[in-house]
Parts: C-alpha cells; sequence; structure tokens
C-alpha cells in the first residue's frame, strides 16, 4: 500500500485517496480544426510507461483537494509530489 | 516414442516405467525467417500459433515468449470461463470461445480439464435484480442458455450461502455451461499440439526492438539474435503499450495490476462459480481443493505483479459475507497479473498503422475465457490479412470512430 504525501494534509494511506490518470492532458483546439484521430487521442490515448509517470490524486477522505504526483509504475515510488497547474520535470528530483 | 495420449498408450508407458514419453514441445531455438511470428506465450500467442498451423496450413511460425510460456497472465488469473456479456458483438464472440472450449480436450489431445459447473452472478436489491433480467435477456436474445432463480432457488442450488447477510440474496443468473479450467493446461496443451504441426517455441527470448522498412514490419531483433518475418502478431496482455511502442504503434491500453489469492486445500465444498458485484466476491474451487477468489482491479497504474491489501481485505470480507464458514480458512498464495484495460472493456484484435504487425489485447480482467477465440482470430487476421467476422468490430478504428463496444457498463464489468 502506497503512503501518500498530501501536499495539505501530510502522509496519509492510499485508502483515502482517489486515483485520477494521466496528469497534464490539454484538449486539444480550436473545435472545428480537431481531426478525429487528434479527438480519439484525447479521449481514449493514455500515456502508460513501465517506468516514471505523471498522475493526478485526489485526497478524497481528506482535504478534498487535488494534487500531481511523478510515481514509478514498476517500484511504485513516489518521485515528487507538485501542486495542479505547475509542472515537473526530471531535473527537479535530481 | 510416445506422443499421444490414451488409454493404451497409458497402459502402454505405465508398464514401460513411463520411459517412452516424448516432451510435449520442442524447446526450439529460432532460424533466421519465418512466415509468421507470434510474440508471447501466453494461452491467446499459443492459440494464434497453433490456429495458424491448424486452420492455415502455416506451419513455418515462429512463437517468441521473454520468459516461459503460460507465466504470465495465463498462470495468474482465476480461470473462469463463461459468456455472459451483453452486445452481440462480444456475446458472439465469447459464446465461440466457449464452444470451442468444450471440444478443446479432444481438438489437443491434452485433458484441459474444463468443468461446466454453472456460473452464477448474484443479485442482492431490486436494481441489482433488474440488470440480472436486463442481461438474461440479452443473453436469451442473443442465443445463449441463461437461467434466472430466485433467491430461496439460489439457496437450494448453492449449499453454505448465507442465509441472513447483510446483502440478502434476491435472486441469481446462472449459464449452466460457465465453469472453470486449467489454465496451465490450456498454454501447454495448445503449445503441444502447435509444436507438433511444427510451430517454433522460442521461450527466454525477448523482443529488443522491430525492423521495419518503408512502413512495414521486416522482422524482429531480439536477445537470440533477429528473426525475419513480414507478418508479426503481438499477444502481450499488460506490456502490450511498452512492446508496441517499439513499432512506433501507441495503442488506447492502460495496464494495472489485478490480483487473486488461494485458501489452503480442503474437500469439496463448492460445486460451482460464484460472482457478487455488490459485495465485490468472485470465488470457485479448484479441482486440487483450493478456493480461488479473485480481487479488484489496483487503483493505479502498475507493471508490479503484486496486489494490494486494501483491495484483498475488500475481496476476503466479501467472501466471509457470502459463506461465514470460510472465515477461518487460510491463504496460502496471493499474487497479481497485469491486465491491459481498455475504455470499453472490450478487446482488440486487429491491424495498426505498421503493416504486418497485428495486434490482440485490451482482455483487461477475462483474457482467459477468450483464448481459444482470441487466437483463432488472430490467425485468420496474419493469415488472410482480413479479420474475421466474429472480430470486425474489435479494430483500432472503434476509438476513431466512437463505435466502442461499451460492456464496462452494459455488463458491469466492475473494473
Amino acid at each position: 500500500m502506497l503512503l501518500i504525501e498530501c501536499p495539505y494534509c501530510g502522509p496519509r494511506a492510499e485508502l483515502e485517496f482517489r486515483y485520477g490518470g494521466q496528469a497534464h492532458i490539454e484538449r486539444p483546439g480550436p473545435y472545428d480544426t480537431v481531426t478525429e484521430r487528434e479527438w480519439s487521442d484525447y479521449l481514449f490515448y493514455r500515456t502508460n510507461p513501465k517506468g516514471e509517470h505523471r498522475e493526478r490524486w485526489l485526497h478524497a477522505a481528506g482535504c478534498r483537494r487535488w494534487f500531481n504526483v511523478a510515481r514509478d509504475t514498476a517500484s511504485h515510488r513516489i518521485v515528487a509530489v507538485y501542486p495542479m497547474g505547475t509542472t515537473y520535470t526530471m531535473e527537479k528530483s535530481q | 516414442m510416445t506422443t499421444r495420449y490414451s488409454a493404451l498408450s497409458l497402459l502402454r508407458e505405465g508398464l514401460n516405467g513411463q520411459r517412452g514419453w516424448q516432451p510435449a514441445w520442442r524447446d526450439a531455438k529460432p532460424k533466421t525467417r519465418y512466415d509468421a511470428i507470434v510474440i508471447g506465450g501466453g494461452g491467446h500467442g499459443l492459440a494464434t500459433a497453433y490456429y495458424l498451423a491448424k486452420n492455415h496450413g502455416l506451419t513455418n511460425v515462429a512463437l517468441i515468449e521473454k520468459g516461459w510460456i503460460g507465466g504470465g497472465n495465463t498462470g495468474r488469473n482465476t480461470t473462469i470461463i463463461r459468456s455472459n456479456y451483453f452486445y452481440p458483438e462480444t456475446a458472439h464472440f465469447f459464446e465461440f470461445a466457449l464452444k470451442l472450449y468444450e471440444g478443446l480436450s479432444q481438438e489437443l489431445n491434452y485433458n484441459i480439464m474444463f468443468s461446466q459447473r454453472g456460473m452464477w452472478m448474484l443479485g442482492h436489491d431490486r436494481h441489482g435484480m433488474e440488470m440480472l433480467h436486463r442481461s438474461a435477456n440479452a443473453m436469451q436474445l442473443n442465443g445463449i442458455d441463461a437461467e434466472l432463480h430466485d433467491g430461496a432457488s439460489v439457496h437450494a442450488h448453492i449449499p453454505g450461502l448465507n442465509t441472513s447477510p447483510r446483502f440478502p440474496i434476491l435472486g441469481g443468473l446462472n449459464q449452466p455451461r460457465g465453469g472453470s479450467a486449467r489454465h496451465d493446461a490450456v498454454a501447454w496443451g495448445y503449445a503441444r499440439a502447435a509444436s507438433a504441426l511444427g510451430v517454433d517455441i522460442i521461450q527466454n527470448c525477448e523482443v529488443e526492438d522491430f525492423l521495419i522498412e518503408n512502413g512495414r514490419v521486416r522482422g524482429l531483433k531480439t536477445s537470440l539474435g533477429t528473426i525475419l518475418s513480414e507478418r508479426v502478431g503481438m499477444a502481450v496482455a499488460g506490456h502490450s503499450t511498452v512492446l508496441a511502442a517499439k513499432a512506433g504503434v501507441r495503442l488506447p491500453v492502460s495496464s494495472y495490476a489485478l490480483q487473486a489469492f488461494v485458501s489452503e486445500p480442503v474437500k469439496p465444498c463448492l460445486d460451482t462459480v460464484i460472482l457478487s458485484p455488490a459485495t465485490g466476491t468472485y470465488i470457485s474451487q479448484s479441482d486440487k481443493g483450493e478456493l480461488v477468489i479473485g480481487a479488484g482491479l489496483d487503483l493505479y497504474l502498475s507493471y508490479a505483479q503484486r496486489g494490494n491489501l486494501p483491495w484483498m481485505e475488500r475481496a476476503a470480507a466479501g467472501v466471509v459475507e457470502l459463506f461465514p464458514a470460510f472465515s477461518r480458512m487460510r491463504f496460502l498464495r496471493q499474487w497479481a497479473g497485469i491486465v491491459d484495460i481498455v475504455h470499453d472493456s472490450t478487446p482488440i484484435i486487429g491491424a495498426t498503422d505498421l503493416a504486418g504487425f497485428y495486434i490482440n489485447c485490451g482482455w483487461g480482467t477475462g483474457g482467459f475465457k477468450a483464448i481459444p477465440a482470441g487466437g483463432w482470430c488472430l490467425a485468420h487476421l496474419m493469415a488472410t490479412g482480413a479479420s474475421h467476422p466474429l472480430a470486425t468490430a474489435f479494430g483500432l478504428e472503434r476509438f476513431d470512430s466512437g463505435a466502442l463496444i461499451d460492456e464496462a457498463s452494459a455488463s458491469g464489468i466492475a473494473h
């Protein structure tokens, strides 16, 4: 089970959280120029790396706030927790 | 050397000290060129290789597997076979698989121990019962037999069910031809039959890269050297996106851990398969006597083949609620498989943007029951270049056109 460091409440058990899937997805636009492939990509195609993955989490049973997590999908190790609206790059963790 | 299994050959080998048996399949080394290569030595890959040889006469075929055959999800699932789906496309496809399973022991000359002991879905409230009625009607419209039972009948058929559970059992939907089979035997039976037809089964051979020329696949670079082929099929479940990325192909697949566990073996006490979506319970008893319990999908993307404690606890709680007598059983083993989840919980069998590269994935939490049909349809696609009539709706195009087959909600697939 993961111990997740909520940026607002501190470390809590995984059970208190909801998983929000891939982070940093942008809706393509403007709407009248979007091809079927781009729309399909936006709706259904997700990154699914064996390694570091950036994803959204919600502290559902706590502060009910969203935040981003960079986590390794093979080891489950959480590399970084960072606020919504910000980005995270590998350099930051080094 | 004795190759086929029969009462006579068993007797002869018994008298002969079992010295004449030939290995079930040849452990082959790769040749430089094949007419077709199948990546992935699980049930779907092995079935594909077998049907390429059997149905299409392609015997110069290699099946390559990173580890050992049947060591992935084929060896990690809860071995339930059923075809209680909602939409015609999926219902017909899974029913075809079930029918192939019914004749598979004879077909492969290998006892897959398919036991059609029935498969029950339980309803615990009015809405659950409405869904079961709807499922039963859909199944019967698709030509699949289904029985609806009221609560008293469910209790009469399944001894040991809690008579006063917190969530009362109002009724159940039984598919009498559902059941379970021995997972390893399915993999080994297909491997043995494919090998006998000339297929090379190559284990410990990892795909490192795809050889691509002018948008066509030309072969594979593997840990055992370069293998050339104009036709490559892939059936690697949870690792589909990782491998397809090497071919420059993106897939709408996400990988999650799905866990299962078994109890210590006990005498026969449960002679059917029970699924109770509302309490999160999926339980059957293996021929060895272990209770086989499937849990829910973990919360997040994962390639770690281990499950999470909260989900194990939830599944165990559901089992104890339905069968109080099992509360003192001890667990023997727990594990997880990495499953390939797609948005609509309907498989993908189709061509890709890379010519000559075909895929079989997206089985999510229910690939075992589909093995014969998945292999049949991928073999058809690889051999003819055209989709099998049963699988025309399962192509990648559906994600562009929007023609999804939403079994995720229609069949109430919980994950």
